[in-house]
């Protein structure tokens, strides 16, 4: 059976489809240290933040930075507004290293290891390696959000309860509209950070640095976020990746608003696709030397 | 070793940093370039002329007033290229300055726009008659003669310009009256404007006439005391928001001097009878009627008579130019309903008629930008349309819009627009009934109307009256009345009513009736802060006796969410409206109707981000395409890639022809490499670091592209990928295992990796041959050099492939385990396997291989059977007392040929004269000889090489 599968000219069995499957790939990163300690983050920080608003005094907080300061001050309505909480808290920066590692970590640690070559030699077709390294990437990043949102929402639900989504900028919403629109703003979350994703994965490919990979991903992406804070660049600011992030907001208000979430998909799967695209024209060409 | 800053490596990294600069700078010139595009300037130039135009208008139109004018003239208009014109209008208290923006707009769009200062106002001369005909509307119409007479504007007959009239406020006021007055309009665009001014200034909400009106004291003090910039109109049309504007009657701007800035200060043409202090630059009527009405609170006929002199509601029938009325939904001032009238009256003449609300008002500003766009956008449709020419028509579909939360990304309000065929006036599509319930209570009336509760302060700024007013409610002073909770949201487009009954000692009652949103934590807002203001006559002193009276609220935009409660308000004070002077404690009850809240069916616009929609899809299926298309290339490039079998070595484990690899900057690391290997052997493949043998392994691995060159393995070409590389086990450049895996879940996850059958890994075989033990089940991290090696040759033996290639395999071992591996490659290359070994020691290779192949600098030096090669050498090392004399006694022996050397060694090539023979010589001529060692082949070729200086062949 092997026999018959195999390509002409491999050795039996082999078969390039078949080599790297998903499953190996997930398992190889799923016992690294790194991907157990960043999942497992995703689980303690909305327990974390569920801690301390214990201690919350009561202490009136200055108002904030405007309305949507009103979102922490809401944290503790229900289950469906601490979850929102933990999104709003984690998405600026926590979920940005999250996923900067996932892809960034990907190839440049095998490389750094040496274990890059022996894939190759395998051999696992170099377009083959890239796909898998991509999938699982794309699916631990996935998983990170499922488990913080998961998480916030289980835990926020027990201690606070099912209670409509409340916000300044709108209407409360009813639970079960609520959780849409959590799932929406999830959902272009997981789009946005796909640029972040791109980009950590081209520098994982250009270099054989881990860590030169996630740190160039976060601090690129940081960048970008200062430039977007100087209003002065006008309209040079929605080239870059970080301007529509904060777009999810408007999904929660009534009518959703969803102009800036569609331009932030755009620019999100634009950047991807471009970075990725990048990567995969340098891997398959490129002579491994480490 | 490898030296880090060889010249090569530095001439390499500079050729590539090159090429990033370069392809870096590629990428900012093209987002230099995609900037610039998107931040283009997009106007047309103009130009402006500044004058004061003197007019003659006044009753018998033979009153002299000057003008302060400014004409913008788009580039390009001239008496050969005729423009159609704008007369643009100022609002109350503001100057041609206030609206210099959309001037400026309107010119790039093609327009001729002219711009002046109201008689009355700035440098203009004058008095303020409000929009009166004979004055300020006939001072609009000298302005069109003007424009007829500019050879640059377009006319329809001799003295026609066309012409098209907008303002805001004041200004819209000004565009009714005069297309009321004035045929030659061809189109107008009042904004934010009166239909009535003495029902404006004296509302009434049970539908009794302005004597019977509330008096607005807040906004009619603005406008008579400060004379504020009032007239801002939406869209900018005036220039400045409300939000700007705080503080406005305290401190009216500089370029609009009221009435109290003194008059006659800034122009001698102030006729001397308005030198009144109390009346400013007001005309002497206007004053009058003024101070009649603020002092008791309500007008007589003679002020009515004034007012309504002022207002278009008389003269709408004679309207026939196009008209656009734009009303603002945060207007206190001038509410929904003036427009509405405006609209019914000038429909009912058959002039087309559109209507548009917009979030901003008087008290609203401009809304939010993208509101403002949206008026913007309307009225250079409807101008386009109707005065120049061009575009489709606009057709009559009604638009407003809702405030929609709050833009999140950069924190202003966003509003929606909405659109329906037909304007439904303020009772809606459809009506949805409300019942709110709650017992009569008492209401106090403050003396003096003091405390009063705050419903909306004018001017109080764009945002608090925008999301829910300033509403406060002085206890004791009002009644409530509440609903249930709306089991769905209702969104209301237009003017609510409310059935109350009322009761007063006095029998007569002045009341404020609220509609407030009350959502489910209790927060209760009052939308835009609007009020019906209601003096109700002829009460019962008991609220039992009392007839229920219908309030027509004023017109709101918003939607009521499910789970919220209506709660209607009965104030006894605002403190925007007079109020009774004396104290009374009123009864108040609910009437016999429920709430009716208008409801219209709107269809959200499609906004100009619609586009991004589409371009969101075509991006999706271009990516989709784009990948089918690589996919396909691949598959046929892959279909394509040479699968035949070289015959020549089709059972060769490995040919390797003339490879060359040649570095991007010309460093060639290997230039011409050829060798074989065959079933059985073990082959060395030999020479010192550098002299290109990982760089050939690399190439065999797939790692690296050749230059030029072929490798066979079994006959197959061999590219980076290829499968046949399946058939190769490998060692190259030291071991490579992921550090937190054991050294077996290290196999094992290689092994799953090549999706090959479990059971052809030979797993057993593999671990024995590592020979790690117990170690075996820790992680690699913790191994030591050789562990790891030893590890990563079973890992190259997994699956018993048919070529092994081991990249200096020995490295980190001790003796045992050296002579260990040497019997295992032995026995390895058995059953038509192979062994390639490269090795820098030239003893492995002897005692290892079968077969060598010896490198230098890139190029085979010499290859064959070790034995072949290792065989007798002609040459013999001697190790001799006196090295000098030797070399002279072994120069005069006939062939024997001393070879350079260094170490006080002498290398002799005996060339055929036996060995003993030239010791005998040696010692014949007295010199020691210590040592005499055969030398071989093998040796003389490594020698030779090492010999040289290594470092020279650099760094490979």
């Amino acid at each position: 059976m092997a026999q018959s599968s195999s390509t002409v000219g491999a050795a039996a069995g082999y078969r390039p489809s078949a080599t790297l499957p998903f499953g190996a790939e997930f398992r190889r990163q799923a016992s690294r240290r790194r991907t157990q300690l960043a999942l497992g983050f995703m689980v303690l920080l909305p327990l974390i933040i569920l801690v301390a608003f214990q201690f919350d005094s009561g202490e009136d907080d200055r108002g904030g930075r405007g309305e949507f300061s009103s979102m922490s001050e809401l944290a503790t309505s229900g289950g469906l507004n601490f979850t929102l909480f933990s999104l709003l808290v984690s998405a600026s920066f926590l979920l940005v290293v999250v996923v900067a590692l996932f892809f960034g970590d990907t190839v440049a640690s095998e490389a750094s290891w040496g274990s890059l070559r022996y894939l190759l030699a395998v051999p696992v077709p170099r377009a083959r390696l890239l796909t898998v390294k991509l999938l699982v990437a794309l699916a631990y990043a996935g998983l990170a959000l499922v488990l913080l949102a998961g998480t916030a929402l289980a835990a926020g639900t027990l201690r606070y309860g099912w209670e409509p989504l409340h916000s300044q900028v709108a209407a409360q919403l009813e639970p079960g509209e609520g959780l849409l629109r959590l799932l929406a703003v999830l959902g272009y979350l997981a789009v946005v950070l796909l640029a972040v994703a791109g980009l950590a994965f081209l520098l994982s490919v250009v270099t054989d640095a881990a860590l030169g990979a996630v740190g160039g991903a976060v601090l690129l992406w940081i960048l970008s976020s200062i430039l977007d804070q100087i209003t002065a660049l006008g309209a040079l600011r929605a080239f870059l990746p970080t301007h529509y992030s904060t777009a999810w907001l408007g999904l929660l208000s009534t009518p959703v608003q969803t102009d800036d979430v569609v331009r932030g998909c755009v620019s999100a799967v634009g950047y991807a696709t471009v970075f990725w695209s990048l990567a995969y024209w340098r891997f398959t060409r490129k002579d491994i030397t480490s | 070793m490898r030296s880090p800053l060889t010249a090569a490596r530095v001439r390499r990294t500079l050729a590539t940093r090159r090429r990033r600069i370069v392809a870096g700078a590629v990428v900012v010139a093209l987002v230099a370039a995609a900037a610039l595009w998107a931040t283009r300037p997009e106007r047309t130039g103009f130009r402006t002329e500044s004058a004061l135009v003197t007019v003659r208008s006044g009753p018998a139109g033979d009153e002299p007033v000057d003008l302060d004018t400014t004409f913008y003239l788009p580039d390009g208009a001239s008496a050969g290229h005729r423009v159609p014109a704008v007369l643009l209008a100022h609002g109350f208290g503001g100057t041609k300055d206030s609206v210099r923006s959309d001037a400026e707009d309107l010119a790039a769009r093609g327009y001729a726009v002219l711009t002046w200062t109201a008689r009355g106002f700035g440098r203009s001369g004058g008095q303020i008659h409000l929009d009166s005909p004979d004055h300020e509307v006939r001072d609009a119409q000298r302005l069109l003669d003007w424009l007829a007479a500019r050879p640059e504007v377009r006319t329809d007959t001799g003295g026609d310009p066309r012409v098209g009239v907008v303002g805001g406020s004041y200004g819209g006021g000004l565009a009714l009256l005069l297309a009321a007055q004035d045929r030659r309009v061809d189109a107008i665009v009042p904004m934010i404007t009166w239909n009535d001014l003495s029902r404006a200034f004296l509302p009434e909400s049970t539908g009794k006439p302005a004597t019977e009106g509330v008096f607005k004291k807040g906004w009619a003090g603005i406008f008579f005391g400060g004379g504020g910039n009032a007239g801002s109109g939406p869209a900018g049309l005036s220039g400045n928001s409300a939000a700007q504007l705080e503080g406005a009657p305290a401190s009216a701007g500089p370029p609009s001097p009221g009435p109290g800035a003194g008059p006659g200060t800034r122009s001698g043409r102030v006729p001397t009878g308005a030198a009144d202090p109390s009346c400013g630059r007001f005309a002497a009527d206007v004053c009058a009627a003024y101070l009649r009405i603020a002092t008791t609170g309500r007008a007589d006929q003679a002020a009515l008579d004034l007012l309504r002199r002022s207002s278009p509601a008389g003269v709408l029938d004679r309207i026939k130019a196009p008209t656009l009325l734009v009303q603002g939904e945060a207007d206190t001032l001038f509410p929904l309903s003036e427009a509405d009238a405006n609209a019914r009256g000038i429909a009912a003449g058959g002039t087309p008629v559109r209507v548009a609300w917009f979030t901003g008002g008087h008290d609203g500003g401009d809304g939010p930008a993208n509101d403002s766009d949206r008026v913007r956008f309307l009225t250079a449709q409807w101008l386009d349309h109707h005065v120049k020419g061009e575009g489709a028509p606009p057709g009559g579909d009604f638009t407003y819009s809702r405030i929609a939360g709050f833009d999140a990304l950069d924190r202003g309000l966003v509003a929606t627009g909405y659109r329906t065929r037909d304007y439904p006036g303020l009772t809606g599509d459809d009506r949805r009934q409300v019942a709110v319930a709650g017992p009569a209570q008492p209401v106090a009336n403050p003396p003096n109307g003091n405390p009063a509760a705050i419903s909306a302060v004018p001017f109080a700024g764009a945002l608090g009256s925008l999301l829910d007013g300033v509403a406060g409610d002085i206890p004791g002073q009002h009644a409530r009345f509440e609903s249930a909770p709306l089991t769905e949201a209702v969104d209301v487009a237009g003017a609510p009513t409310v059935s109350l009954r009322a009761a007063s000692p006095t029998g007569e009652a002045v009341l404020f009736v609220k509609l407030y949103d009350v959502d489910p934590s209790g927060a209760a807002t009052l939308p835009n802060g609007l009020v019906a203001p209601v003096r109700l006559t002829g009460l019962p002193a008991e609220v039992g006796a009392a007839a229920p009276v219908t309030v027509t609220l004023p017109a709101i935009v918003r939607r009521i969410e499910a789970g919220h409660r209506l709660r209607v308000v009965v104030a006894s004070s605002d403190q925007a409206y007079a109020t009774p002077v004396e104290p009374t404690v009123y009864t108040v009850a609910a009437g016999d109707g429920p709430v009716v809240l208008p409801t219209v069916a709107g269809e959200p616009i499609p906004t100009t981000a619609a586009v991004w929609r589409w371009v969101l899809a075509g991006l999706l299926a271009a990516i989709a395409v784009g990948l089918a298309v690589v996919l396909l290339v691949v598959r046929r490039r892959h279909r394509r890639q040479d699968s035949s079998v070289h015959p020549a070595y089709a059972d060769t484990p490995l040919a390797v022809r003339q490879l060359r690899k040649e570095y991007a900057d010309g460093f060639v690391a290997v230039s011409n490499v050829d060798f074989e290997v065959h079933p059985g052997q073990v082959v060395g493949l030999l020479g010192p670091n550098g002299a290109g043998k990982t760089t050939t392994l690399r190439v065999l691995m797939g790692l690296t592209q050749p230059t030029a060159g072929e490798i066979y393995v079994f006959g197959r070409r061999l590219v980076p990928g290829s499968p046949v590389l399946s058939r190769i086990g490998a060692l190259v450049e030291g071991p490579g295992f992921l550090p937190h895996l054991s050294g077996l879940d290290n196999l094992r996850a290689y092994w799953r990796a090549t999706g090959r059958p479990w059971e052809d890994a030979h797993f057993d075989e593999a671990l024995e041959i590592a020979g790690l033990g117990d170690s075996v089940h820790r992680r690699t991290r913790k191994y030591s050099h050789g562990m790891r090696q030893r590890l990563a040759i079973a890992q190259a033996m997994l699956g018993l492939p048919e070529l092994l290639v081991l990249d200096e395999p020995t490295d980190g071992l001790d003796p045992p385990q050296i002579a260990e591996m040497r019997r295992v490659l032995q026995r390895y290359a058995t059953d038509g396997r192979a062994v390639l070994v490269s090795s820098h020691l030239l003893a492995e290779v002897e005692q290892t291989c079968t077969h060598a192949v010896v490198v230098n600098k890139g190029r085979i030096v010499a290859s064959g059977p070790v034995e072949e090669i290792v065989g007798e050498s002609p040459s013999v090392l001697f190790d001799v007392t006196d090295p000098d004399a030797a070399r002279t006694v072994l120069d005069r022996l006939d062939g024997v040929r001393v070879l350079p050397d260094s170490d006080g060694h002498l290398v002799v090539d005996t060339n055929g004269t036996a060995r003993s023979e030239v010791v005998a010589e040696l010692v014949r001529a007295g010199i020691g000889v210590d040592r005499v060692v055969p030398r071989r082949r093998l040796e003389d070729a490594f020698l030779a090489l090492v010999g040289e200086n290594s470092r020279g062949s650099g760094d490979r």
